[in-house]
C-alpha cells in the first residue's frame, strides 16, 4: 500500500485559509452584484408565499434601469417583526406582506412612510384599510371552507352551508380546522366566528364544534395534507379551512389533467373571512424614487394579472384580468365576515388567549 | 515543573481565541443585543417580564411539561439506541456502514415530511391501521397517533437514535474488551461486567450524547407544532407564540432567558457528572475490539435489533420514497379517472418552471447550494471546535475551561426565533453588516454543529492518558508535534464522527435557514416547504420527490464520510 506523507496541522492551516477565503468570497459576491453605471438596487423584503414571474420583474427592471432583489423573511409574522426590529437601519426599502390582521401593528410601529400612489384611485375604497396610505392594499384572499366533493357526493349528504350546519351532527368528526395561535388561517376562521356570533357567543359556538369533534391542528400544510381527505395527502377528513382560490389550483397542479377540481369553496355569506395584503415603503430607506415606482407597478394591471397564478391570491385593481382558470373555479364569496384591522389589534391576544383556555386546555 | 504549568495555561489560552472570538460576535453580541431591545420595549421594569412569566400558571404547566417529555424522550432514546451503539462497536458485519448511514437519515428531515410519513403509516387511514381494522373488523381505526403525546416522543426517538448510534458507537468500538474479559475470568457475570465495567468506562460518551440529546428534545419546535398538535407546547414554542403572534417581546426575552439559563444549569450538571465519571484509559484500534457474528446469541440479537430499526427508522423513509414514484388520485371517487401506478411525473416537474417563476430553482442548484453549506459548516465547526476541545481536556475543570465549558453549549439551547432576530439587530452594521449575506446561514449552522463537535471529540481526547503527552514532551516533542503524532490520530475516528454531525445538522436545518436565506441560493429543506406550503396534487408530489433526494444525498454523504481516509485519520 502506498503511504501518503501528510502533515495535518499543514493541511488545517490550508483549510481554514481555504474556508475563509470561500466564505469570504461568497459574502461579497452577492451584495456586491456588479452594479452597471445607472442602475441602481432596490430592496423589497416580502414573507416567504411571495412570488413573481421571471418576466413580468425583467419588464420593471429594464423600464427603470434598475435590479430588484428580493428579500424573503419568514412568514408573514416573522418578515413584519424584522422589519419592526430593523426599523433605524432598514434591511430593505419596501416591505410587501403584512395583511389586515397585523396592518395595525405595522402602522403602530411607524415602519412606514406616507406614499399616495396615482394609481390608488383605481382601487375600490372597501380594501383602503389604511386612509393616510402608509400601507397600500395589493391583493386579497378569502379563507373560506373547502369540501371534498367526491365524499358528499358517495354519502349523498349535501355540504354544509353556513357555520352553523359544522355543529350538527350530521357533518360530526368532518371537519379541521388550525389553531389561530399558530396559523394564518386559522386565525382568520376565528375571526369569522367572531364576526357571525359576536364576542359573547363565538365560545359556544367553538364548544358546540369541540362535541362535533372537530380537529385542531397547528399548521395549514397538516390540515390540507394530512388531514384533508380531497388533497393528495389521503387524510380521514372531508371539511378543511383553507382559501377560496384552493380548488382552482387542484386543477392547475392535478398529478393528472383534470377539468373538475376535486374539492369545492364554500362561499355562502359570513363564512369566509378576507385577508388584504399590503405594501408599503420603508422609512430611512435608501431609494424613495425607485421605491415609488415599485409601489405603482405593484398596483398596476400587469404585476397584479401576474400575482394569481403566482401566489394563490387576486388582484385589488378592477383592471385587472383574471386568466381564464379562476374564471371557470373560483368562486368569490359576496359578503365575507368583517373585523377592523384596529379591532383585531385590540383583541387579538385576549381572544386568543380565552379561546386557548376554553377550546384546547 | 511551573514552568510547563505557565506553558499550560498559555497553551489553553491560544486554543480558546479563535471559538470565543467566533461565539463573541456571532452568537452572544446579537443574543446580547435582542434581549436588552426585547427588555427595553416592556413598559415596566425589567422585573416586571420575569415576574409576569413565573406567575402565570399556563407557562409553569409549559415549563413542566418541556422538561418532562425531554427527560422521557431522552431515556427512550439511549433504550432504543444502546443497543445498537454495542452492535456497532463490537461487531462487524456486512452492511454496517449502509445501516449506520441509513439511520442517520431521519435527522435531516424536515419535520412536516416526517409528519407525513408517520400518518402514512399510522395516521386513521395509514398502512397499519387499515390492517388492523382488516384484520380484526373494526370500525374505527385501532391506533391513535397524530397530536398525541406519544406522537412527539417516537419523533424524538426516530429523530435522535443516530446521535446515540454515532457518539456511544464510536466510542465502545475502542474499549478494550479484553478489561471485561478478565472481569469474567475472576468470576463476575454478563450483568455485573456491564454494571461494573463497561457502563462506568463508557459513561463519558453516553452522557455527553444523551446531554445533546435532551437538549434537543428540550428545545423542540417542529416536532411539537405539527406531531404533538396544538394542546401540547414546549418553551421554544411559546416563545414563538409570544412574539410572532402577540408580539410581547419582553416575555418573548424573558422566556429565552429562563430556556438559557435551564440549559446551563444542565450543562453544569453535566460538566460536574462527567468530571467524576471520566478516567482516561488505553484506547484500542477497532481491529483488535471487533468480531464478527459467530456465536448464534450474537446473532439472533444483530438479527432482532436490526430488524426493529429498519422497521422503526427505515419504513417511514421508505413510505416516503415509494410515494414519491407513485401516480395516485386518493379517494376523489367517480369524480375523475383513478390512476393508480409509477410516475416519475414528480420528478420530471421538479426540472422545469412551469409559472416561469422568479424563484424557481432547479433541484440541482438546491442541491449544490445545500451542499456548499454544508461543507463550509464542516470546515468551520471542526476548525472552531478542535481547539475548543483540546483546551477543555488540557486543563479539565481548571481555570478559564470552568467558564467557558458549560458556555459552548448555549447556542444549542437558544431559542432559533430569538437568536434570529439578534442577528437583525446586530450585524447591521459594517463590516459586519450580514444581514443580506449567504454566509449568515453557514454561520448560523455552525452555530449548531460547534458543540456537536466539541461534545463528539471530548470524550475520546479524554481517554488519551496525560502521560502519552507527557511522555512526548519529556522526550523532546513540541506541542505542535504532540498534537500531530498523538491527538490527531487517536481521535481520527471522533473526527469523522464529528463532521458527519456537522454534515447533518447543515442539510436538515431549516428554521434559522428560513429567516435568512437568499431566494438565488434555497436550500433543499426550503424548497420542501416551498412546495409544501402551496395546494396541488403535483406540488405535494413534488415536496416528496425532493424529500427523497434529500435522503438520498444524506445516505450518500455519510457513506463518503465513513470512508475518508486521510493518513491515519480514521483508521484507528
Amino acid at each position: 500500500m502506498k503511504k501518503i506523507r501528510f502533515n495535518p496541522i499543514k493541511s488545517l492551516v490550508y483549510i481554514v485559509v481555504l474556508s475563509i477565503l470561500t466564505t469570504a468570497c461568497t459574502a461579497i459576491s452577492p451584495t456586491s452584484s456588479p452594479t452597471i453605471s445607472g442602475t441602481k438596487e432596490l430592496t423589497v423584503m416580502v414573507h416567504d408565499s411571495f412570488a413573481a414571474s421571471d418576466e413580468v420583474i425583467q419588464d420593471f427592471e429594464d423600464e427603470h434601469q434598475a435590479k430588484i432583489v428580493f428579500l424573503p423573511s419568514g412568514d408573514t409574522g416573522t418578515a413584519l417583526n424584522k422589519a419592526i426590529l430593523s426599523k433605524g437601519n432598514p434591511l430593505a426599502d419596501v416591505f410587501y406582506g403584512v395583511d389586515n390582521t397585523f396592518l395595525s401593528r405595522a402602522l403602530d410601529e411607524g415602519i412606514f412612510d406616507a406614499y399616495s400612489s396615482p394609481v390608488l384611485t383605481e382601487i375600490p375604497e372597501e380594501f383602503k384599510l389604511d386612509s393616510n396610505n402608509y400601507a397600500l392594499p395589493v391583493d386579497y384572499g378569502d379563507v373560506c371552507l373547502n369540501y371534498d366533493r367526491a365524499y358528499f357526493q358517495e354519502k349523498g349528504i349535501s355540504p354544509p352551508m353556513s357555520l352553523e350546519d359544522l355543529s350538527k351532527p350530521k357533518y360530526k368528526s368532518l371537519l379541521v380546522v388550525q389553531n389561530p395561535a399558530t396559523s394564518s388561517p386559522g386565525l382568520a376562521f376565528l375571526l369569522t366566528t367572531i364576526a357571525q356570533y359576536g364576542e359573547d357567543g363565538y365560545l359556544d359556538y367553538w364548544k358546540k364544534l369541540k362535541e362535533n369533534d372537530v380537529l385542531i391542528v397547528n399548521d395549514w400544510e397538516t390540515a390540507y395534507y394530512t388531514e384533508f381527505s380531497g388533497s393528495s395527502g389521503k387524510g380521514p377528513r372531508p371539511i378543511v379551512v383553507s382559501y377560496d382560490s384552493s380548488p382552482a389550483f387542484e386543477v392547475i397542479y392535478a398529478e393528472t389533467p383534470i377539468t373538475e377540481p376535486s374539492t369545492a369553496a364554500i362561499v355562502t355569506d359570513g363564512t369566509c373571512f378576507r385577508q388584504t395584503e399590503f405594501v408599503g415603503i420603508l422609512k430611512g430607506g435608501k431609494n424613495r424614487e425607485l421605491a415609488e415606482k415599485w409601489v405603482d407597478f405593484m398596483l398596476t394591471p400587469k404585476f397584479q394579472e401576474d400575482m394569481p397564478l403566482q401566489m394563490f391570491v387576486f388582484p385589488v385593481n378592477p383592471h385587472a384580468k383574471l386568466d381564464e382558470v379562476f374564471v371557470k373555479y373560483l368562486k368569490l364569496p359576496e359578503k365575507t365576515a368583517y373585523i377592523s384591522p384596529q379591532a383585531i389589534a385590540q383583541n387579538r391576544e385576549r381572544w386568543l388567549q380565552t379561546w386557548t383556555e376554553a377550546i384546547l386546555r | 515543573m511551573r514552568n510547563i504549568i505557565h506553558q499550560d495555561w498559555f497553551i489553553v489560552a491560544a486554543l480558546w481565541t479563535a471559538p470565543v472570538v467566533f461565539l463573541s460576535i456571532f452568537y452572544f453580541y446579537p443574543l446580547g443585543s435582542i434581549l436588552i431591545t426585547s427588555f427595553s420595549r416592556g413598559e415596566g421594569s425589567l422585573v416586571s417580564p420575569f415576574y409576569e412569566m413565573l406567575s402565570s400558571p399556563s407557562i409553569q404547566n409549559i415549563f413542566c411539561f418541556t422538561v418532562w417529555q425531554a427527560t422521557l424522550s431522552t431515556i427512550l432514546t439511549l433504550i432504543v439506541g444502546l443497543p445498537g451503539a454495542y452492535l456497532i462497536a463490537r461487531y462487524n458485519f456486512r452492511g454496517k456502514s449502509l445501516l449506520l448511514a441509513l439511520t442517520s437519515i431521519p435527522f435531516v428531515l424536515p419535520t412536516l415530511v416526517v409528519a407525513s410519513a408517520f400518518s402514512a403509516l399510522l395516521g386513521p387511514r395509514g398502512w397499519i391501521n387499515l390492517a388492523l381494522m382488516g384484520l380484526f373488523d373494526l370500525s374505527h381505526p385501532p391506533i391513535q397517533f397524530v397530536n398525541t403525546f406519544w406522537a412527539i416522543l417516537v419523533a424524538h426517538v426516530f429523530y435522535n437514535t443516530t446521535i446515540i448510534l454515532r457518539s456511544v458507537g464510536d466510542f465502545w468500538s475502542h474499549l478494550d474488551p479484553r478489561q471485561g474479559q478478565a472481569g469474567q475470568v475472576l468470576g463476575a457475570n454478563r450483568l455485573q461486567t456491564l454494571f461494573h465495567i463497561t457502563l462506568p468506562l463508557l459513561m463519558p460518551a453516553i452522557l455527553a450524547s444523551a446531554m445533546l440529546v435532551f437538549i434537543f428534545d428540550f428545545t423542540s419546535f417542529g416536532v411539537i407544532l405539527v406531531l404533538g398538535g396544538p394542546r401540547y407546547a414546549t418553551l421554544e414554542v411559546e416563545i414563538y407564540y409570544q412574539t410572532i403572534s402577540l408580539f410581547n417581546l419582553p416575555l418573548a426575552a424573558a422566556l429565552s432567558v429562563l430556556q438559557l439559563v435551564c440549559t446551563l444549569g444542565f450543562m453544569v450538571f453535566y460538566t460536574r457528572l462527567s468530571a467524576k465519571v471520566s478516567r482516561p484509559f488505553t484506547l484500542r484500534p477497532r481491529r483488535y475490539t471487533q468480531s464478527r457474528l459467530i456465536s448464534w446469541k450474537s446473532r439472533t440479537f444483530a438479527a432482532l435489533y436490526i430488524t426493529f430499526l429498519i422497521a422503526f427508522l427505515v419504513t417511514p423513509l421508505i413510505a416516503l420514497a415509494a410515494r414519491s414514484f407513485t401516480r395516485l388520485e386518493p379517494n376523489r371517487g367517480q369524480l375523475t379517472p383513478v390512476q393508480t401506478g409509477f410516475t416519475l411525473d414528480y420528478y420530471k416537474e421538479l426540472t422545469g418552471n412551469r409559472r416561469q417563476s422568479l424563484f424557481y430553482a432547479p433541484p440541482s442548484t438546491a442541491i449544490a447550494v445545500s451542499l456548499t453549506y454544508a461543507l463550509i459548516t464542516i470546515i468551520l465547526s471542526l476548525s472552531l471546535g478542535f481547539p475548543a476541545s483540546l483546551a477543555l481536556v488540557r486543563e479539565r475543570g481548571k481555570g478559564i475551561n470552568r467558564v467557558f465549558d458549560p458556555l459552548i453549549m448555549l447556542p444549542l439551547g437558544t431559542s432559533a426565533i430569538t437568536l434570529g432576530l439578534g442577528f437583525i439587530i446586530a450585524l447591521s452594521h459594517p463590516p459586519l453588516d450580514l444581514r443580506k449575506s449567504v454566509l449568515l446561514i453557514p454561520l448560523a449552522h455552525t452555530l449548531v454543529a460547534f458543540p456537536f463537535v466539541v461534545r463528539s471529540l471530548t470524550p475520546a481526547l479524554l481517554s488519551i492518558k496525560p502521560r502519552l503527552r507527557q511522555a512526548a514532551s519529556v522526550m523532546g516533542a513540541s506541542p505542535v508535534q504532540v498534537l500531530r503524532h498523538i491527538d490527531l490520530p487517536l481521535t481520527g475516528r471522533a473526527l469523522l464522527v464529528a463532521a458527519a454531525f456537522a454534515f447533518t445538522i447543515s442539510l436538515g436545518e431549516f428554521g434559522a435557514t428560513a429567516l435568512i436565506y437568499r431566494p438565488e441560493y434555497p436550500t433543499l429543506p426550503v424548497m420542501i416547504y416551498r412546495y409544501l406550503s402551496q395546494p396541488g396534487g403535483l406540488n405535494y408530489g413534488q415536496a416528496l420527490a425532493l424529500s427523497t433526494i434529500l435522503m438520498v444525498i444524506t445516505g450518500a454523504g455519510m457513506l463518503a464520510i465513513e470512508r475518508f481516509r486521510i493518513a491515519d485519520i480514521g483508521e484507528f
